[in-house]
């Protein structure tokens, strides 16, 4: 699949975003005042940011607004929903800590259910593809929310649960990367079965229907970003959970906490390159690729 | 509504001969010209005469070489376009309702002025029967021609799919499956049309027949074969005297050894 920097930096910084808001939503001591306004308005630029860069790969994005009326079937509705929803549920409950000093519990664990509803939806927009049989997994779900309650602990700073947390993301996505390496073979689709000619003999592309490549090769075969997955796999856990761990571990100091997050950041966004440049479609199949 | 229909009245399709096609492309081009200036907006062409021309099509044709455990290998060239698959799930992932099965024929369609141009249900199908049109914005797939079928502007010869009607070798056919006496429920039964990909459950409307057996050559040769006159290794008469006299003259040493 082609990855697209948009959707990259869009799961990525909305997903932090929004473990960040349910971190928030839950606690039973929030930060009121100037300080519960710096804390939200990370949260709110994050998650508020990242939707509208995914907005930016939209071929026609002035309609977006009409994605919110398909929310009994669409998984890509019932995101706009249920992010749109997350906002105005914590927006308030921010309101009324930073200008009242107000804490209402309630609303708090709301937003935060909203909030990791949202992390959720997202994810089933991929782990529902059964046409990318690398993301058609419940484990999928279970990584992007492993991430974003562990960007979340991590931003608020609480620093023994993000130790663990990080521990159980790298430990999801090596899982996630050893199922994936399997999955389009185990699933048995192959160019016999696209092409229904299995039952005379093996098939070869001789000759692709166009002589340049068009939009579903743009798209959906994107080998080059694969060539160094490996290496990208083993950058990717070193940021995203090694360096930050080694950081929380030395005596606390503002500055190695900044450099934490900003590391395992880049981690997450280079798992993220590697969730779209890995993921092969089985339209490739059609021009003997995948 | 994305929503599928449970059921469908009629459940219009194509069969596709692969043992009859014989790669042409003229569906291809007859598609484009049709579709590119009737329903909906125009198939657009990107660098159409530089380097990587590339365009919006609803039809393609891939060629391939299938081969045997033993004997020759055999081409077969593979129109693919959308199949109007019973359970699409193109038309479920759409977040706008824009994409759609209708109840009373079972055509898969897009609204297009409410496509936002997302690219999900692209991702969804299997077949890459959906391109996203790089002009407009919006996604394009085949409509069956829904605005020749129903067209009574048209002669009557004319109301089926601009592909079906110029095909020139008949490999393409146009009917109803719900209906088994139709031509192509009648055709399907009798040469074994396939699904594509049955193993993801989409239930493709469209069916395609497989290549029929080739004829081998193993030995057989004809009876009379020994009677025919062989062919001469050697000129005689005329030519031979010619072919004599010319080998006399020098020049022509080195392609003679």
């Amino acid at each position: 699949m082609h990855p697209a920097p948009s959707v990259i930096a869009f799961t990525t910084l909305s997903g932090l975003g929004f473990g960040l808001l349910a971190w928030l939503g839950i606690d039973a001591t929030p930060p009121t005042g100037w300080t519960a306004f710096a804390f939200f308005a990370i949260a709110f630029a994050l998650s508020v940011g990242g939707l509208i860069s995914s907005t930016f790969h939209l071929g026609r994005p002035e309609r977006a607004w009409k994605a919110f009326s398909q929310w009994r079937t669409s998984w890509l509705s019932r995101e706009g929903v249920c992010a749109v929803a997350a906002l105005v549920v914590m927006g308030l409950y921010a309101a009324a800590l930073v200008f009242a000093g107000a804490h209402f519990a309630l609303l708090g664990w709301l937003g935060a259910a909203l909030s990791l509803g949202t992390v959720y939806t997202t994810s089933m927009i991929y782990a529902q593809l059964k046409t990318i049989p690398r993301w058609n997994t419940p484990l999928t779900c279970v990584l992007y929310l492993a991430y974003a309650i562990t960007g979340g602990a991590l931003l608020s700073g609480r620093v023994e649960i993000a130790l663990v947390l990080l521990l159980v993301s790298a430990g999801l996505q090596i899982l996630w990367w050893m199922q994936g390496d399997g999955a389009f073979s185990g699933r048995g689709t192959t160019m016999e079965t696209a092409t229904g000619l299995g039952s005379i003999g093996t098939v070869r592309s001789a000759a692709p229907p166009h002589t340049a490549p068009n939009y579903l090769v743009r798209e959906f075969i994107h080998i080059i970003g694969r060539k160094h997955a490996q290496k990208l796999r083993v950058i990717s856990i070193a940021l995203m959970a090694v360096l930050p761990i080694l950081l929380l571990l030395l005596p606390f100091s503002h500055m190695a906490a900044a450099v934490a997050v900003v590391s395992h950041i880049a981690g997450v966004a280079v798992s993220r390159w590697l969730f779209f440049a890995e993921a092969e479609h089985t339209v490739g199949l059609y021009y003997g690729a995948r | 509504m994305t929503s599928l229909p449970e059921k469908t009245e009629k459940k219009l399709g194509l069969v596709i001969d692969l043992d009859t096609c014989v790669g042409c492309h003229a569906c291809v081009i007859s598609c484009k010209g049709w579709n590119t200036e009737n329903y909906g907006a125009p198939l657009s062409d990107q660098r159409p005469y530089g380097t990587d021309p590339m365009g919006t099509f609803l039809n393609r044709v891939h060629s391939y070489e299938v081969q045997p455990d033993s004997g020759q290998a055999q081409t077969v060239h593979f129109p693919k376009s959308c199949l109007h698959c019973e359970d699409a799930p193109c038309v479920t992932v759409c977040p706008t309702g824009a994409s759609y099965k209708r109840s009373e024929d079972g055509i898969v369609l897009v609204n297009e002025t409410d496509c936002i141009g997302c690219g999900l249900c692209a991702w969804a199908c299997p077949y890459g029967a959906r391109e996203l049109d790089q002009a407009e914005g919006v996604m394009k797939k085949c409509t069956l021609c829904v605005d020749r079928i129903y067209n009574e502007n048209l002669p009557e010869v004319d109301r089926e799919p601009a592909c079906v009607r110029t095909c020139p070798a008949g490999a393409r056919h146009f009917g109803d499956f719900a209906d088994p006496e139709s031509n192509v429920s009648k055709l399907t039964a009798e040469r074994g049309g396939m699904d594509l990909m049955p193993e993801l459950g989409t239930k493709p409307v469209n069916k395609y027949l497989p290549p029929r057996p080739k004829d081998a050559w193993d030995g057989e040769e004809d009876i009379l074969a020994p009677f025919l006159t062989p062919v001469a290794e050697e000129p005689s008469g005329f030519l031979g005297w010619l072919d004599k006299q010319l080998s006399r003259l020098p020049g022509d040493g080195k392609t003679d050894s």
